[in-house]
């Protein structure tokens, strides 16, 4: 390409240009600009048509030690971290050996109708797969409990949903229910890209199946395994609002209530919207660290960065 | 493996293959079970329900549960909500993606670099949920229907997946349509746009899944104007009034109930409500697999 000046570029490119500058704008409008309300979180801030923004009282990091001072917020954090990281290892130990197992089926057609029928759970709404989940685990009339009376494996019926001990592990399975047929599609993607002559060599050499799953299989699709822990360790934060909310009630609240509950509650319910963003950006800060962190690791171990 | 062949298949082989299809039938099952037993409870009399027991079939078979949402103009206004939200937020979400994408497509674009770094941290930089609650508040959205829409003209996700797609059609064509003299903007519509059909349709049901499915804009930005509510966010409301024993359920349908015979219980208004919410993914779905896989075919992990 031949050299011009920056403003012969820009005449070249003016038409593309201006296409591209609502989208600038509209990015910048909802993405960007709202981050200026991160300073809210050193205010105490008060709603009032009369005050204006910049003339509400200052107050440093206060609400940041009103945050980890009190009892509520720590454990809302460990709420969170137990979630999310319950969620994380069920994730991944269902997804790959879901796509192992997948990959074994030597029935094309019973192999997809078995895809197809994982994946719709993906596409239902949160609510309808709490409802759903509600339905089976309902201590009076729910499935799950008759069907283990029935083979005598309880002696009185289990209160799934009112148990602390249990809410996590329901969070964390219905989530496996929801996205382990989707969460396989890269895995199976992955798998489709090794080498088959590794696996005529492993026949010759007398393998089987195990070993070939463990010494090909497992190692062809090491880097995309390390790629979607990375992106998802950086999301552990990220058990969101949804599910915790819509299955909680008195009897677990203790162990149901996330960083987004909390900032739900304290923003939009007492109106404290100033302790409300700080929570809010601890955990995009926290999430951005982690993020970051992983990206790191990955680039040590010599795995494609993400970033 | 197709492999097998060349090896004797061993007697262990053979029983893992049995068990690992036993197995997927397990799953299918898993997967299937907790609809069609909401639908048997949503077909079977409520006052009958209550004594459990119910597996298969319904005892006895009852309309009744459905009659008391479909005789109810507030969830029809819903629906027409929630049918609205999508249908406008699917097609300016995938036009707009796909514009986005065509700029960001164009290599000899001087800006190019810069906007899809600038697109793409905002994947992982939000303000938050009180930000952008003022934001919406200083545009005038909260309690408007167009908070459905507007936040979500395109997504950045999207973008990169068609992009992607994009940049494996030959450049040439818009090279020797631009030496024709068309505009950038008839390149894009007349050219790219009809090419990347397979890859519209995959974003086009993503978005829309996604607007139907969604609560929280509700919940949110426009819990004080009943007009505005989605069949999700009813769905909801009846979902935490069965939760709770003795709970008012949402006024309208205690309402209704008082002095007729149609007598429902909370969980039985549940199930129903559950197979009407799910029942258009559930149409859908079957014709659309193919497209709703493919994208992440396309798109691949990285972004």
């Amino acid at each position: 390409m031949k050299k011009h000046g920056l403003l012969y570029k820009i005449g070249k490119q003016k038409e593309l240009i201006f296409i591209a500058l609502p989208f600038f704008v509209y990015t910048f409008i909802f993405s960007y600009y709202p981050l200026w309300g991160w300073l809210m979180a050193f205010q105490n801030y008060r709603s009032s048509s009369i005050i204006k923004f910049w003339e509400q009282e200052w107050v440093g990091l206060q609400q940041f030690k009103t945050l980890f001072g009190g009892a509520e917020f720590p454990r809302v954090i460990r709420n969170t971290l137990g979630m999310g990281v319950i969620n994380l290892v069920l994730h991944f130990v269902s997804a790959i050996l879901f796509a192992l197992l997948l990959n074994e089926l030597f029935t094309r057609r019973f192999k997809r109708v078995v895809q197809t029928i994982s994946y719709l759970p993906h596409f239902l709404s949160m609510i309808i797969v709490v409802s759903l989940a509600q339905n089976m685990l309902s201590m009076e009339d729910g499935v799950i409990n008759q069907a283990l009376l029935a083979l005598g494996l309880v002696q009185e019926k289990v209160h799934f949903m009112g148990n602390p001990n249990y809410f996590w592990w329901i969070i964390g399975f219905t989530n496996v229910w929801k996205e382990m047929g989707w969460n396989t599609i890269i895995y199976l993607a992955s798998i489709t890209s090794i080498d088959p002559t590794l696996y005529e060599a492993a026949d010759i050499d007398g393998a089987n199946r195990l070993q070939k799953n463990m010494y090909i299989t497992l190692p062809g699709i090491k880097s995309t395994i390390v790629i979607l822990l990375i992106l998802n360790v950086g999301w552990v934060l990220n058990v969101g609002f949804e599910m915790p909310y819509l299955f909680r009630n008195g009897f677990v609240a203790d162990v149901a209530n996330t960083i987004d509950i909390y900032v739900v509650e304290k923003g939009m319910s007492r109106l404290n919207f100033s302790l409300a963003t700080a929570a809010g950006m601890f955990k995009t800060v926290v999430s951005i660290v982690l993020i970051g962190f992983c990206n790191w690791i990955a680039g040590r171990m010599g795995e494609e960065k993400l970033i | 493996m197709m492999n097998n062949k060349l090896v004797k298949r061993s007697f262990g082989s053979w029983l893992f293959d049995i068990g690992n299809i036993l197995f997927m039938v397990l799953i299918m099952f898993i997967m299937l079970y907790p609809f069609w037993n909401t639908m048997v409870v949503s077909f079977n009399d409520a006052r009958d329900s209550i004594r459990g027991g119910l597996y298969f079939w319904p005892r006895i078979i009852t309309i009744n549960n459905y009659a008391i949402i479909f005789n109810n103009e507030t969830l029809f206004t819903a629906f027409g909500v929630s049918v609205a939200r999508t249908v406008l937020t699917t097609i300016f979400n995938v036009l707009f993606s796909a514009m986005f994408a065509y700029v960001l497509s164009r290599k000899e674009f001087m800006f190019n670099k810069f906007l899809t770094v600038y697109m793409v941290l905002t994947m992982y930089i939000s303000a938050g949920l009180i930000p952008q609650y003022f934001l919406y508040k200083d545009l005038k959205l909260i309690n408007n229907f167009w908070v459905y829409v507007l936040p979500s003209l395109y997504g950045a996700f999207n973008v990169i997946v068609i992009r992607t797609y994009m940049n494996t059609l030959p450049d040439s064509l818009a090279e020797s349509a631009k030496i024709d003299g068309a505009n950038e903007m008839t390149i894009f519509f007349r050219i790219l746009l009809p090419l990347c059909t397979p890859v519209l349709a995959t974003v086009a049901l993503w978005v829309a899944v996604g607007s139907w499915n969604s609560w929280f804009d509700t919940f949110i930005f426009a819990p004080a104007r009943q007009n505005l509510s989605t069949l999700q966010y009813e769905m909801m409301k009846i979902l935490s009034s069965s939760m709770v024993q003795g709970s008012t359920q949402p006024d309208y349908l205690s309402m209704q109930q008082q002095g007729s015979s149609n007598m429902v219980t909370p969980n039985s208004l549940r199930a129903a409500m559950t197979v009407v919410t799910a029942m258009p993914i559930l149409i859908v779905y079957p014709f659309m697999q193919k497209y709703f896989v493919q994208g992440l075919h396309i798109g691949s992990v990285k972004g």
